[in-house]
């Protein structure tokens, strides 16, 4: 049988791409605030939120700048910034 | 328990499909996804690299059923516990119903989960059976005229074992759900709300702020039959009309709505009555 392994797709970040390029907002944490309850990133639809040593952190590479981090988080330890 | 979500994949920001599709990864442990075709195609990545972190079969509309289906004897005859799941859109679940009837008559076993944004998104936001009431969308730009189907209504009439309703607004109910689900045998159905940014015109910070409207003001209702008829405890408190949040609020802030009358409204409105009475009926059965 032929090898058919170069046409099946491997798990691995960026199927598109550098996606933090789409960003118009840029998520910022205020380490004071989070509690790390970790309901953001339950809800990070890009799943590029994990648990950081002070507060969650965010890959930035990949971050999309949707905004419901944001609009979830019951602290309001995340702002809004928009991209330079 | 795991993140089946690769970051940097081709969703939309904001997209409901991708927070779904997360909730597979922490509720079910070994498992196959069955796409057809649909915005979930794309999101499940270009080749050479996959957003998924599960084996993903993607398949043409009506044969989705018949290839979960197939997946799921051949594990039998191997003597392993996977779970075979269809994602299917509110498109696909309206092209493939015959196939997705006949498949939930011989109680085959597999997870069926339609992921409703309401549209036919992936092609240009047509409308489906369906999408909202009144919506505006490519194939209904004066608002939808026709009723809207209940489509977990309808898969709880053929009698599976289990069928249910969940939203991406509230992601700890949808995982209960599917944590029960993954031990059950035979069909199973679950048909998931899902507000899509792009093709409802809202901002896409506000997808879950939106799908918990949907909920608040009585428009989505959440429960599950599991062997009993239950409403789910995020919409118990709505089953009172007095207790449900405005209805336009929930509009207002969907693109898709702008410009209704106050007539159609009120229509709006007494659609979701009545939907709330056939709930009614099922609680009592
Ligand atoms: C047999 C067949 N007919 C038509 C199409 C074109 N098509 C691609 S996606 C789609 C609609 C999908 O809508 P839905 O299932 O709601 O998924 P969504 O994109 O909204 O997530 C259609 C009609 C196709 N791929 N195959
Ligand atoms: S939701 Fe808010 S408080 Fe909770 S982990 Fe995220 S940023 Fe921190
Ligand atoms: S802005 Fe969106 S993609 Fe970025 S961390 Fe927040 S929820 Fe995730
Ligand atoms: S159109 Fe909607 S459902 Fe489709 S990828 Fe974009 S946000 Fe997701
Ligand atoms: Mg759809």
């Amino acid at each position: 049988m032929q090898p058919i392994d170069c046409l099946i797709s491997t798990p691995d970040k960026g199927s598109a791409g550098k996606t933090g390029l789409w960003r118009t907002y840029k998520p910022i944490v205020d380490e004071k605030k989070c509690n790390s309850c970790m309901v953001c990133w339950l809800y990070c639809p890009e799943n590029v939120i994990t648990e950081g040593e002070k507060c969650i952190e965010i890959d930035y590479e990949y971050c999309k700048g949707c905004g419901i981090c944001c609009e979830v988080c019951a602290k309001k330890a995340i702002k809004m910034v928009l991209e330079e | 328990m795991k993140t089946i979500v690769m970051p940097g994949n081709p969703s939309c920001q904001g997209c409901p499909h991708a927070i779904g599709l997360k909730a597979l990864g922490l509720a079910l442990e070994d498992f196959v996804l069955v796409i057809p075709a649909g915005c979930s195609t794309i999101i499940a990545g270009i080749h050479p690299k996959a957003t998924l972190n599960v084996p993903v079969l993607h398949v043409p509309f009506a044969s989705a059923p018949a290839v979960a289906a197939g997946i799921s004897a051949a594990f039998k005859r191997e003597n392993k516990k996977k779970n075979v799941v269809i994602w299917m859109g509110d498109g696909g679940a309206d092209i493939g119903f015959a196939t997705i009837s006949g498949s939930a008559v011989r109680n085959d076993d597999i997870i069926v989960i339609v992921s409703d944004n309401e549209a036919y998104m992936n092609t240009g936001i047509q409308a489906s059976g369906t999408t909202f009431w009144k919506a505006k969308t490519t194939t209904s730009p004066a608002g939808k005229r026709e009723d809207r189907k209940d489509l977990a209504a309808i898969m709880l009439m053929h009698r599976v074992p289990y069928v249910a309703t969940a939203s991406v607004g509230y992601m700890n109910d949808f995982i209960k759900k599917l944590e029960k689900v993954k031990s059950i045998k035979g069909f199973r159905f679950i048909h998931l709300h899902s507000p899509c940014p792009p093709g409802w015109r809202f901002d896409s910070s506000k997808t879950v702020e939106i799908a918990r409207m949907a909920v608040k003001c009585g428009a989505w209702i959440l429960w599950e039959f599991d062997g009993k008829f239950n409403l789910s405890p995020a919409s118990k408190p709505y089953k009172d009309k007095n207790k449900r949040k405005d209805l336009k609020d929930y509009l207002k802030m969907q693109g898709r709505f702008k410009g209704l009358s106050e007539n159609e409204i009120l229509e709006i409105e007494k659609a979701i009555d009545k939907q709330w009475k056939y709930i009614e009926c099922f609680e009592n059965i």
